[in-house]
């Protein structure tokens, strides 16, 4: 382990004459030994009027001016006397650049201790959520708002490249990590349920099991968390890194309409992602369980596909479907939200891209549970 | 400027020695062949223009930017190894860094920051680990409550300050300092070139600094080394100033170089 202190040097000391009176100090008094200075200093116990010696300090740096500045300080304030130490010409300038009154007294917390400083805590807390609810329904609002005029009264400037670009980093590009996930669920669900369903005599019935459980809920609900995970992160992070760059503030200070400009593209692109991706990973779904069957069942495609016709109605896939845009428009709002919420350094960034990721997980995941109590009351 | 080291006798010995270095990115060569010694006790202003390569020096120079060719040594050691090893942090523990924006720790207080070499190459108490951020802060000129400050809350003046608490942390032999003034005001600027020259009369720091700023140069420096045509001509402000090249008259007989180098002529004449 490299260490300032196993470096050879002639060793700092310091030592108290018989009567106590006079602390003669020498050597070194570098960083390398302060460390050990330190100890042997606070150790040292001195009462009465001693005087300090240093004409033997060889070297100083300002750690160890700082040992000596503490000591003859500690002995001012026990009522000694230590005025000149007699250091060496050499290092007077140092010591006494550093020997100056403290400017400021050190100053006190803002919070106070004990069961105050914990209701204090609870208190800025609950602030705080509040604060951040308002906020992010403030946004939605405003959102929502400059999202129905884009469609209501399509302005010149509704940025459809930006747009597309949206669709093909969000749709596109997540092709193969959406299809491969989804074809091995398809495969799992479709092995857990034969061995399971087996034990019944029923293990035909986990087509209609897997078709049932891919279409409503498996193929959305991944599709969503693969996507908060890939994009939303993608757009805190891209809105964050704008943000610390000012670039955010160029582009309001020339007169630019951020939601238009940043948000609506990002929310838009993704709504007409999320529900073409999540039909893709149905079918990939579907076909991971198909040749699962196949090799576990001896179900034949055709064979599989009658099956699965009996099971399902256009419903269910249309259930799974229209959780879609909203899950959608969540993950995009969430990450647009925590982008612009970034302060101007990088550690926020990640902090807020990792929140954004978390926020929009769980409510992707609420808001499936919502969905399901609305089906089951509408009988669906 | 006469230092501690200068009259301990250890004067003209070159505690940065640059051999034959050569840098590049691609086809365009920043660097060609340069030699430089930079000697124990002395400040050595490295000045060029934009994309000159100044930076690229810098980092050369302490290992984070490994040269196409040619050697560095500092302290008569190469700074070519890995820049993890444990050679390097032999010589990492004897200079101090300051990086153009501070470079600060943003998870850490400005106290924290300055406490991580001390805790990383030291065995101090806590206690004593405050105590020295605390005097640190105060050489830099900074009040001791900034100590508690995250560097998010610090303006840019006071992040460089703090910067240069953290490179002073552990007393470098050698300090090395990439545009301390520029971005800071001409007042916090001056008080940024006071305070390099009283804490280099002070500790005899060797002082490696890259810079724009004229003022600065005329206030702080003993030589100059002045990167043009990807070579690197050194010498004082008088040598240089008698030198030919294009670059060179221009850099310091233009409008701006003259305000600040008439005001040193006016001085010395005053003094005589």
């Amino acid at each position: 382990m490299t260490s300032l202190e196993n470096a050879a040097e002639p060793e700092a000391w310091f030592k108290l004459d018989r009567d106590g009176r006079s602390l003669s100090v020498g050597g070194a008094w570098t960083i390398a030994e302060s460390a050990r200075l330190d100890k042997e200093l606070t150790a040292l116990k001195l009462d009465g009027p001693v005087t300090i010696d240093a004409s033997k300090i060889s070297r100083l740096d300002s750690a160890g001016a700082w040992l000596l500045l503490r000591t003859r300080r500690a002995l001012e304030a026990a009522g000694a006397k230590a005025g000149d130490l007699g250091l060496p010409e050499l290092y007077r300038p140092l010591l006494e650049t550093l020997d100056q009154p403290r400017k400021s007294e050190p100053h006190k917390s803002r919070i106070p201790p004990g069961f105050r400083g914990r209701l204090y805590k609870i208190g800025r807390a609950a602030m705080h959520f509040y604060l951040q609810t308002i906020s992010i329904l403030g946004y939605l609002g405003r959102v929502t708002v400059e999202t129905i005029e884009a469609f209501a009264k399509p302005r010149h400037n509704l940025r459809i490249a930006a747009i597309f670009h949206q669709i093909e980093e969000t749709g596109i590009n997540a092709l193969p990590i959406v299809g491969l996930l989804s074809f091995l669920i398809g495969v799992v669900i479709a092995y857990q349920g034969i061995t399971q369903l087996r034990q019944f005599g029923a293990e035909y019935l986990t087509i209609d099991g897997l078709g049932i459980i891919t279409l409503r809920e498996m193929g959305v609900l991944m599709t969503s968390i693969i996507i908060a995970g890939r994009s939303g992160s993608a757009f805190t992070a891209q809105i964050g890194t704008m943000r610390v760059n000012q670039e955010i503030d160029a582009m309001q200070a020339m007169g630019l309409n951020t939601v238009d400009t940043l948000v609506l593209p990002r929310i838009i692109g993704l709504v007409i992602a999320l529900p073409l991706l999540t039909l893709y990973a149905d079918i990939m779904g579907l076909l991971g369980g198909a040749i699962m069957c196949y090799f576990d069942l001896g179900t034949s495609f055709p064979a599989f596909l009658r099956e699965l016709q009996q099971a399902l109605k256009v419903q269910t896939l249309m259930v799974g479907l229209i959780k879609a845009p909203v899950f959608a428009f969540v993950i995009a709002l969430v990450g647009c939200y925590e982008g612009f919420q970034v302060e101007r350094n990088a550690a926020s960034v990640g902090l807020l891209t990792t929140r954004s990721v978390v926020e929009s997980v769980f409510l992707v995941i609420v808001l499936d549970a919502a969905f399901s109590v609305m089906f089951s009351v509408l009988g669906i | 400027m006469t230092t501690p080291q200068a009259q301990n006798g250890h004067a003209k010995e070159a505690v940065i020695r640059v051999r034959g270095l050569v840098n590049g990115f691609g086809n365009k060569l920043v660097h060609d062949h340069i030699d430089l010694d930079v000697y124990r006790g002395e400040v050595l202003g490295v000045v060029g223009g934009s994309g000159s390569g100044k930076s690229v020096l810098l980092r050369s120079i302490i290992g984070l930017n490994p040269p196409k060719e040619g050697t560095v040594e500092v302290f008569g050691k190469p700074t070519s190894e890995e820049i993890e090893s444990p050679a390097m942090r032999e010589l990492e523990m004897r200079w101090g860094v300051l990086f153009q924006e501070g470079a600060l720790f943003s998870s850490q207080t400005v106290a924290e920051n300055i406490q991580v070499p001390l805790r990383e190459y030291t065995s101090m108490s806590q206690e004593l680990m405050d105590e020295i951020a605390e005097v640190k802060l105060a050489m830099v000129g900074l009040p001791c409550e900034t100590g508690d400050k995250y560097p998010s809350e610090l303006s840019g003046g006071m992040r460089k300050r703090a910067g240069l608490a953290r490179a002073l942390a552990l007393d470098p032999e050698l300090l090395f300092l990439d545009e301390p003034t520029a971005g800071l005001d001409p007042i916090s600027a001056n008080q940024f070139d006071e305070l390099i020259t009283q804490l280099q009369d002070v500790l005899g720091l060797t002082v490696f600094l890259v810079t724009h700023d004229i003022d600065t140069l005329r206030a702080v420096t003993d030589r100059i080394a002045v990167l043009v045509n990807q070579k690197l001509v050194v010498g004082t402000i008088e040598e240089l100033r008698r030198n030919k090249d294009p670059w060179i008259q221009d850099y310091f007989s233009g409008v701006r170089g003259r305000a600040a180098l008439a005001s040193m002529d006016k001085a010395s004449e005053e003094a005589r």
